[in-house]
This record gives C-alpha cells, sequence and structure tokens, in this order.
C-alpha cells in the first residue's frame, strides 16, 4: 500500500474511467492495456521485452512482496510501459533482495496505478477486447487524458521489435568449447532463453532484428533461433524475407512466440491480432505427437491463423491449447524448422516444456553430423 | 483414452470418527468423490463408522455401510456385493490404514478387487520415515539430516550424531501424535520415550529441527499418463515447528519468488512421480531457509489430504471430485473446468483474491491441556477468510473464529508490556496473531516481532497497516470519521463492530453501518472462479468485499 495516497487515474480508449492511487513514478503513460494472471514472477514479467508498449494489469493483488533482485530479469531494464495493481507493495520481504518495486519503478521511470478494481478491469478487458489506456499521477483533467490517449499508436499494424532489439551484434558461451554454433535473431530477446541455449553447450551470436541476410549467414552457424518479441508480426516484412532466406539453407531453425509467428508468415499463413491474448504462467498445451500434457507460460496478442496451419501441405500441427484449441506449435515437414507459440524458457511459469530445447540442439547435432 | 470400463461398482473407505487432525473434510471429499463416480453411471458402495456424516445419506452412495472400519467388515462388504474396485484416498489415513491391512491379508486379491487411486508401495515409502528419506536420497531431493531408532538406545545415539534441536517423529501416527522437539539434551529422554510408545510399530525418526524456516504445502493432482498440475500454493504463516494443522495459512504463496517457486514445483513433480504408481491427488510439504533459498522436502502425502479441502474451496477446483475421475482412468486433458465449462481441467488455478486459514482450538473446554503449538495438532477445526488482500481475508478470518474477536484485535486485549509481549510471542499459541498485533501497536518494531516469531517480516508489515488504520479511527467519533478513511478501513477488512469499538463516544455497529451506507460504501460479490477472471464461469461461488 501507497503510504502517500496520491491520487491517480486510469482512462479507457472506450472511455472507461477509473481511479487509484499512484505508484512509481509520479507521471503519465499510455499504451495497449492486456493482463498477467501470473501469480510469481512479476519482475521477470515486466523486464519482458515481448511486453514493449503495454500496460499490464497484474491480476494477483499483491504485487512487490519479494522485492527486486537483479538476476530475475528478463532484459536491463523494465518493458512494460506502466502498471495497474490491486494492491502493489512498498514493503517487501527477501533476504536475497536488493530493492522494493517502488525503487525499481522509479529507477526505470515507470507510472504505476494501484488500488484499482482490477478484477473488474480484467472482466471488462476480457468482454470488450485489448484496447489503448492512459494513467496519470499528475493530470486531473480527462480532456487532457484523452489528448494523450489520442496520440497513443493502435498496437495493431505496429512494428516493435526493431526498438527492442540489441543495437550490437553480441556473442554468449564458447567458440572453442561448444558443441554447436546458433545464430540468434533479436527481436526482443528474454535473457533466459539464450541461457536455455547456453546451458546445451551453444556458441551463441546475437543478432539485430534488422541486419542483412549476409551478415548473418557469414557466421555459418549450424542452426538459427528466432527470438519472442513485441508488435505485430504482420508489420515485418524484413523479418519474414530474413527468414525464407534462412529457411532456404535447409538448417534447424526454432522460433519462439515471435519466432512462431515469423515462421508461420515466412510459408504464407497469415497472422492475426487476438481478442485480449494470453498472458500468465498457466495455460495447458498439449504436444499431439507424444500425447503428453504441458503447463505453459504464454504472453501474446497476435496469433497464427488456424485454418491457413490446417489447410498448409507442408506444415504440421505439433501443439494446441486445451482452452480454446489454438494452434501451439507446428513444424515444416520437409525442413528441420519448428516452433511455438508459448514460452519453454518459462521465467517466469513452470519448468514443463524446456525439452524443446533439448530437442532444437539435437536436431542441430544431427544435422551437424 | 477415456475410463476403464471394467470399473461398474467402486468402493469407498470413509475416514470413521472425527478426531482432531482427521475432521469433516474426509466427509468433503468423500461425498465428492461418491458424487463423481456416480455421473459417470458407476454403482457406489460406501463404508463409515460414523453415520453423523454427509457422506452416509442414504442419497449419497448407492448402498451405505455403517460398520466398524475393519477387515471383516471389508470381507463381509465384499461377499455381499460385486464390487469391481476400492477407492481408500478419501478417507485418509484411517481408510489408507484398512486399505493396507486387508492388502496384506490377501482381501482384495481374494475378491478381484482392484485398488485404484492408490499404490500401497507408495503409501509404504511414505508413511515409512526411512523409506521416505532413502527414496528422496535416490531423485536428488533433499531432506532434514535423519535416522530411523527402534530403541531407546538407538535414539539417543542417533539424537548425539544428529545434534539439537532435533524432532522426534514416530511412524505411522496420525496428526503427529507423539511427536515432539528435543532444543537440548535433558528434554531428550521423555521425547524418545513418548514417541516410541505412541507408533504402533515401535519406530521413531530423529530428525534434524529446521525451525525458522518457512513452511509451503502444495497440492498436486496427476492422472495415470503422468500428467502433474499445481492446484495450489499455501504458505504458512507460523514457520517450521508448527503443525501445518495448527498454522495460519494463506494462499496462494505470498513471499515466494518464482525461482524459488519453480524449484519447488520440480521437485514436487519429481517426488509425486518417483512415488509408485497412481492417478488423483497428493500434498507435498517443503521448508525454504529464508536466508539462501534452499529448500528441503518435508513428507509427502499420496491422497487426499486435510489441506485438500482447503485448496478445493481456496482456489475453486474440486480436487476430490477430479481425482475419483483420474482414478477411473480418466486424464486431466479429456476432462473440462468444472466452474467455467469450456477450459480444460488439466491447467493450474490462478486466483486473484487470498485466502487466509485460521485454525481454532478449544482449550477453554480442555482445561490444563499445553497450549504450546508443536509437531502434535490440537486445533479442533479452522476458518476461512477471502479478500482482495491479506488484511481483507485475516480480518474476515478472525470475525468469523466465533470468539468474539471483531477483527484482528479487540479480543482479549492484552495487559502485558512490550518485553512481556516479545517474550510471550516467541512460544506459538492459540493467541500469538493477536498478541502480534497487541505487540505492534505498543509500538514494537516488525523487525523485533519478526526476530522473536519467525514469521515473514511481510506479513508483520500487512498487520502493522491494520493498526495504522485503527490507530487513525481512533482519533474521531462516529460523527466525525472522515469517508476516506471509513472506505479504507472497510477495504482492509474491519468490521462495523470493530469500527463501533474503535472510535471515541459511544457507538453501535448499525450506527456504523447507516453511516457507512449513506456514504454508498457497502458491499459488493467478487467470484471464486479458478482463473482470475481470464473466462467466464459457469457454476463459481461468491464473496463480499469492499470495491467497486
Amino acid at each position: 500500500m501507497n503510504q502517500e495516497q496520491r491520487p491517480a487515474i486510469l482512462l479507457l480508449a472506450d472511455g472507461t474511467v477509473l481511479y487509484g492511487f499512484a505508484f512509481g513514478k509520479i507521471g503519465t503513460t499510455a499504451g495497449e492495456i492486456c493482463f498477467n494472471t501470473g501469480m510469481t514472477g512479476y519482475q521477470e514479467v515486466f523486464t519482458d521485452p515481448s511486453y514493449a508498449g503495454q500496460i499490464i494489469i497484474m491480476n494477483n493483488v499483491h504485487i512487490g512482496n519479494y522485492g527486486v533482485k537483479s538476476s530475475d530479469t528478463e532484459s536491463n531494464s523494465i518493458k512494460i510501459k506502466g502498471l495497474i495493481g490491486r494492491n502493489l507493495e512498498e514493503q517487501y520481504s527477501r533476504y536475497l533482495a536488493e530493492a522494493s518495486l517502488q525503487q525499481y519503478l522509479e529507477q526505470n521511470g515507470i507510472v504505476a496505478i494501484e488500488g484499482v478494481d482490477t478484477r473488474a478491469l480484467v472482466t471488462h478487458i476480457r468482454t470488450k477486447g485489448a484496447m489503448n489506456c492512459v494513467i496519470s499521477s499528475e493530470i486531473t483533467d480527462l480532456n487532457e487524458l484523452k489528448k494523450v490517449l489520442d496520440a497513443c499508436v493502435d498496437m495493431n499494424g505496429l512494428e516493435l521489435a526493431s526498438t527492442v532489439s540489441t543495437t550490437e551484434i553480441y556473442e554468449m558461451g564458447n567458440p572453442e568449447t561448444a558443441s554447436c554454433k546458433i545464430a540468434v535473431i533479436d527481436y526482443g530477446v528474454k535473457h533466459h532463453i539464450l541461457k536455455n541455449l547456453e546451458q546445451r553447450g551453444a556458441y551463441l551470436k546475437v543478432f539485430p532484428a534488422k541486419t542483412p541476410i549476409a551478415t548473418i549467414q557469414e557466421m555459418k552457424p549450424d542452426g538459427y533461433f528466432l527470438s519472442n518479441g513485441p508488435g505485430d508480426p504482420a508489420a515485418m516484412p524484413y523479418a519474414v524475407e530474413t527468414v525464407k532466406a534462412l529457411l532456404a539453407e535447409n538448417k534447424p531453425l526454432f522460433g519462439i512466440c515471435l519466432g512462431h509467428q515469423l515462421l508461420a508468415l515466412a510459408n504464407g499463413i497469415p497472422t492475426f491480432k487476438m481478442h485480449h491474448g494470453h498472458r500468465g504462467l498457466n495455460h495447458p498445451v498439449k504436444n499431439v505427437i507424444t500425447g503428453k500434457s504441458e503447463i505453459t507460460t504464454q504472453n501474446h496478442g497476435f496469433g497464427v491463423e488456424p485454418n491457413a496451419v490446417k489447410a498448409h501441405p507442408d506444415i504440421e500441427i505439433t501443439h494446441i491449447n486445451l482452452n480454446d484449441e489454438s494452434i501451439e506449435g507446428i513444424r515444416l515437414k520437409n525442413k528441420p524448422a519448428f516452433s511455438v507459440q508459448y514460452h519453454p524458457e518459462s521465467t517466469p511459469g513452470p519448468h514443463d516444456s524446456r525439452y524443446l530445447f533439448d530437442d532444437f540442439i539435437a536436431l542441430v547435432q544431427q544435422h551437424k553430423n | 483414452m477415456p475410463k476403464d470400463t471394467s470399473i461398474q461398482t467402486v468402493l469407498i473407505i470413509g475416514s470413521g470418527p472425527i478426531i482432531i487432525g482427521q475432521a469433516c473434510e474426509f466427509d468433503y471429499s468423500g461425498s465428492q468423490a461418491a458424487r463423481s463416480l456416480r455421473e459417470e453411471g458407476i454403482k457406489v458402495v460406501l463404508v463409515n463408522s460414523n453415520p453423523a456424516t454427509i457422506m452416509t445419506d442414504p442419497m449419497m452412495a448407492d448402498k451405505v455401510y455403517l460398520l466398524p472400519l475393519t477387515v471383516e467388515s471389508i470381507e463381509q462388504i465384499l461377499s455381499e456385493n460385486k464390487i469391481d474396485a476400492v477407492l481408500p484416498t478419501m478417507g485418509g489415513q484411517t481408510a489408507l490404514n484398512l486399505c493396507k491391512e486387508a492388502d496384506e491379508l490377501g482381501v482384495w486379491e481374494k475378491f478381484g478387487v482392484k485398488l485404484i487411486g492408490v499404490d500401497v508401495a507408495a503409501i509404504d515409502t511414505a508413511e515409512d520415515r526411512e523409506k521416505f528419506r532413502q527414496l528422496m536420497g535416490r531423485i536428488g531431493i533433499k531432506v532434514a539430516p535423519s535416522h530411523v531408532a527402534n530403541s531407546f538406545l538407538e535414539g539417543k545415539e542417533y539424537a548425539q550424531q544428529i545434534g539439537f534441536p532435533l524432532v522426534i517423529r514416530p511412524s505411522f501416527t496420525l496428526g503427529g501424535t507423539g511427536g515432539s522437539f528435543v532444543h537440548t539434551k535433558d528434554e531428550l529422554d521423555a521425547a524418545l520415550e513418548r514417541g516410541l510408545k505412541a507408533s504402533p510399530i515401535h519406530e521413531v525418526l530423529v530428525e534434524k529441527a529446521v525451525l525458522g524456516w518457512k513452511e509451503y504445502e502444495l497440492e498436486l493432482l496427476r492422472d495415470k499418463n503422468d500428467n502433474v498440475v499445481i492446484i495450489c500454493t499455501v504458505e504458512n504463516v507460523d514457520p517450521m515447528g508448527v503443525h501445518t494443522g495448527d498454522s495460519i495459512t494463506v494462499a496462494p504463496a505470498m513471499t515466494l519468488s518464482d525461482t524459488a517457486f519453480q524449484e519447488m514445483r520440480n521437485q514436487a513433480i519429481l517426488m509425486m512421480r518417483s512415488l509408485g504408481n497412481f492417478a488423483g491427488g497428493c500434498n507435498v510439504q517443503f521448508a525454504l531457509n529464508p536466508h539462501n533459498e534452499e529448500i528441503i522436502a518435508v513428507e509427502i502425502n499420496p491422497r487426499v489430504s486435510r489441506s485438500s479441502a482447503l485448496a478445493s474451496k481456496a482456489t475453486g477446483y474440486p480436487i476430490a471430485k477430479i481425482a475419483a475421475k483420474l482414478a477411473i482412468g480418466y486424464s486431466l486433458d479429456e476432462l473440462k473446468n468444472q466452474i467455467t465449462k469450456t477450459t480444460s481441467a488439466y491447467f493450474e488455478p490462478a486466483l486473484d483474491y487470498v485466502i487466509v486459514k485460521i485454525p481454532r482450538w478449544n482449550f477453554d473446554k480442555f482445561k490444563g491441556a499445553n497450549d504450546t503449538l508443536g509437531l502434535q495438532m490440537k486445533s479442533v477445526g479452522e476458518v476461512m477468510g477471502i479478500g482482495r488482500s491479506f488484511n481483507e481475508a485475516i480480518q474476515k478470518a478472525c470475525q468469523s473464529l466465533e470468539n468474539e474477536a471483531v477483527g484482528l484485535g479487540y479480543y482479549g486485549k492484552s495487559l502485558m508490556k512490550s518485553e512481556e509481549i516479545i517474550e510471550y510471542i516467541k512460544t506459538p499459541k492459540w493467541d500469538r496473531i493477536f498478541r502480534i498485533k497487541d505487540a505492534l501497536m505498543q509500538g514494537v518494531t516488525v523487525k523485533t516481532i519478526a526476530q522473536a516469531t519467525g514469521i515473514d517480516r511481510w506479513f508483520i508489515y500487512q498487520i502493522a497497516e491494520i493498526c495504522k488504520i485503527e490507530k487513525e479511527i481512533a482519533n474521531y467519533d462516529l460523527e466525525t470519521l472522515p469517508e476516506s478513511l471509513l472506505r479504507m478501513a472497510k477495504k482492509e477488512g474491519f468490521s462495523d463492530a470493530q469500527i463501533a469499538k474503535i472510535l471515541q463516544g459511544n457507538t453501535t455497529d448499525d450506527a456504523v453501518y447507516e453511516k457507512r451506507k449513506a456514504l454508498g460504501i457497502t458491499r459488493s460479490y467478487k467470484i471464486v472462479d479458478t482463473c482470475s477472471a481470464e473466462f467466464e464461469a459457469k457454476t463459481p461461488y461468491f464473496y463480499s468485499t469492499f470495491e467497486g
């Protein structure tokens, strides 16, 4: 609970207004509203680059309880544009923590609002769908806020990946001792995806999203990895061209989330904006190849068109969502390429799907020999 | 692959008389299981020696036997009915022990009865401390250092090896009966004797005590395909050392990072998968060292337990009902979420509220009983509060105790001085939570209280907020009480009676109610839906709160 109880306002694009109290930085922020149902791992969520441009409602009613810790991050800064909570906590308890949520948000310049009836808000978004919103702890005039909201661009058709991608090429792991070399195309990659690949003996070279294809190919990697990332995949023709060129090499390729959507687009399958997306740590997915199920971490507001996937002669569905039967994983029949819509690195979230990294590394080894 | 069609008639074993440590929660699970099986067209035969239960109502099962829970009764039932399978996991330890006894005598085999939802070897491993320890060692799960002793001398020897503080845990007893902590050498002899005597096989475990570590419980479900989900994570407010049945508990876990939680989840799944071959519910307890987040496994219960009932209520996920379906061969991905009716039963519930359970003791009826809480469960029931914050939930729970508490505080207000209270709360007793609040009201720091009790600071910070609001309210009478303060107090779970008592001047809860009603501060109702409002709920239940 915030000690000072400075008032704050939340205005939605459909005119809904909610009042609460200021938390984090005092200021104004606008973005697309979405909700995350996870009960642990708020810091990992806030630093996940796939959330760029979004203001998150945390459904779990107490956030900040165990403070923040630098190793629990997915990138070097907070990537969400704003935060909405029922009880955002200044007081925390964890011996290993380094700072409070309040300090962390302030340091990162993130505006938040607390004391909001988040359940009513989530129910509203579930019914009305994703939309833009503005939070302010400095502007009280609704007309002024409306102007800020009007200036906020629509997520549909928005390219964001290049804004969170690395600007420089960098490496991870030791090329001398590594068992394979992977080229990672960074559209906003989560740190623990790279860690998962590195832990399995891979040497990684991470390329900015808009790296010329020839520069990537110069590395002569054993496999390609397409990362997660924010924004509308349909607004990334440059990336689709890259994926097409990489696929032509017939080397193992693995895509996660946005990477999955790009693999679909490169095969002529359209993507679409979902009503309100999947964001949380409890999404049930069935691996239709093995018959086993897994609890997955998800964060996506776009999906791949299911009918186009089913009609495609060269694509096989590997994973489906048990709640809504949406496509969660595909593989190409004629190439060593596969992808999943969810997050097998699962930070935060259950580790059920980490076998996919083993599968990828095994595929790379198999093609290397 | 759907259910096993060879199962036409199932025998459910009840839990017998209500005793401390084994109460109506097993009536709840047994009733749910009976209903769940009958909706699949399966005939249910039920045996229980306790007629004062819902499960023995004539409409619950196709045939009800009110017989002593003995092997003779089982043989009688089996000879009078064609039973295909027995489901012993719904009746607590009593049912499991009976099932095991019958198994050892070859009764099930003789009548061609299949054991479902359980694996006898798994029960053995879970109940036998030494087997449990060995299994954990094999699968790489850390446990507290321990040794099994079958005699007094052995016990003394191992106690010296392991060092104090120690726990003496008798094998095969209910609710921790006969167990105790040993802090010093001179307590050892009595504790060993008591433990050995309490165990039906004259066996105790001498174990290193991890006093002060945080305690967590995970409720799991597994199907025949080895799919496992965590239904609920429960955090004990009281640290290790107080029986979970006597601990104030909270769901979801409040002070657990994702890294620590996933480690626990991985270990719990590994433990459940390594423990025999059965489909159904399971409960795993862990202790976590708050200083370095090291985790050790405390125990595993391969059955529907006391805490499953709480977890079912806390999440909306009907554990016993689903566990019964898993026992007859369904897999989780084939079943629907019973609340939404549209999404899968294979998922992990997400909560957008807080649950606080407070045990209810009856020491006033047991004059002379030792009211210090420890290994042996002493509570006779429990209450559960739901709120949109920890404070709202704990205040609601306190108001439900039926002991005149109108909230956290204003009940048996202590006359002790700060130093005395700090000393008093070092020992876990039934009124500790109230005394912690008294200490905070007197200005004792959060840090001092956390050190004295081993209770995580986060909970004490929250209670300090209650104290802050209480002190603020005390500055006013009903007339002058500001609307914003009244609104906040209601959000933080203060009852009208509680506010009336805190306010200056003479006022009543009715007067507070009228005032807030006039200001439009009224209850709203929220839903327990398993999914944090992500999906529409068809058969949810409601709780009241003050927001929106």
